[in-house]
């Protein structure tokens, strides 16, 4: 399992040459960024969604299909779940990458949480499409 | 066990146990903590969008469990995450633009982050359960 990155080989090499070659990801700015996208999309879309299951607390079977069914919102809970299931991915990648030293454990970690998070993401807008159309 | 010099077991940064809380690491902490909890918050949303394209039953199931106790304390836990972590990321976004670096001004911050958190999770559950507050004479 320690073999997996190239920095844990070669015990006798120094510091420097392990890093050498090894470079920048290029590609760091991008979840910067998508962080930040996402972050507003969930001020928003947080807040409509809160006010909305204030707004209509309790809501029994039929009010809900109802509520779902309006294009507005059906667009802004798609909306959400997007912007929201995106910004749980990249959090919790940041997350593993700070707190778990293992390599192998830490690869099955953001595979993982990815893979459940975008299937959950997927089954949250195929339910709502499903209830409103 | 033949590593370098170089790998030995040294003392990794932030190394927690030796720093005195302050209010900047509390609310960096926090700011973790409640977007976790927040990304945990999100099997509730899959559980209830799946048991409303499920059916009356799944759907009754599921806001039986929002209305009991155990599903009041977690929606309230929710909100309260759900507040601070907004709170903390608006905070992000000052501290993105180059403000709030000083450290009366970091300090500060970090106490009107919780505090707002604190007072919209407040007004919010107590819009809730104005009924019963009002009832209850509290109001």
């Amino acid at each position: 399992m320690s073999s997996l990155l190239k920095w844990h080989k070669g015990g006798l090499k120094s510091p420097l040459s392990r890093a050498h070659g090894l470079g920048s990801a290029k590609s760091g700015l991008d979840h910067w960024i998508m962080q930040r996208v996402t972050a507003v999309g969930n001020l928003i879309l947080g807040l409509w969604l809160l006010w909305s299951m204030i707004a209509h607390a309790g809501m029994n079977y039929t009010e809900a299909v109802l509520w779902i069914s309006e294009p507005l919102n059906a667009v802004c809970m798609i909306l959400f779940v997007i912007s929201s299931f995106y910004h749980a991915v990249l959090g919790a990648q940041v997350i593993v990458e700070d707190y778990i030293h293992n390599e192998g454990f830490k690869l099955f970690k953001l595979l993982g949480q990815r893979l459940v998070f975008f299937a959950m993401g997927v089954a949250c807008i195929f339910s709502v499409l499903q209830v409103a159309l | 066990m033949t590593d370098s010099p170089s790998k030995k077991e040294r003392p990794l940064s932030p190394h927690l146990q030796v720093y005195r809380p302050q209010i900047t690491s509390i609310s960096s902490i926090l700011h973790r903590m409640t977007g976790f909890a927040l990304a945990i918050g999100l099997f509730l949303v899959t559980w209830g969008l799946i048991a409303l394209a499920n059916g009356r039953e799944t759907y009754e199931f599921f806001m039986a469990f929002c209305a009991s106790p155990l599903g009041q304390v977690l929606l309230a836990g929710w909100t309260a995450a759900f507040f601070y972590h907004l709170s903390t990321g608006i905070r992000h976004f000052i501290l993105d633009a180059g403000f709030l670096y000083e450290k009366d001004t970091a300090g500060r911050s970090g106490w009107v982050v919780l505090l707002s958190a604190a007072i919209l999770t407040t007004l919010t559950w107590g819009y809730i359960y104005r009924d019963f507050l009002l009832e209850g004479g509290v109001l």
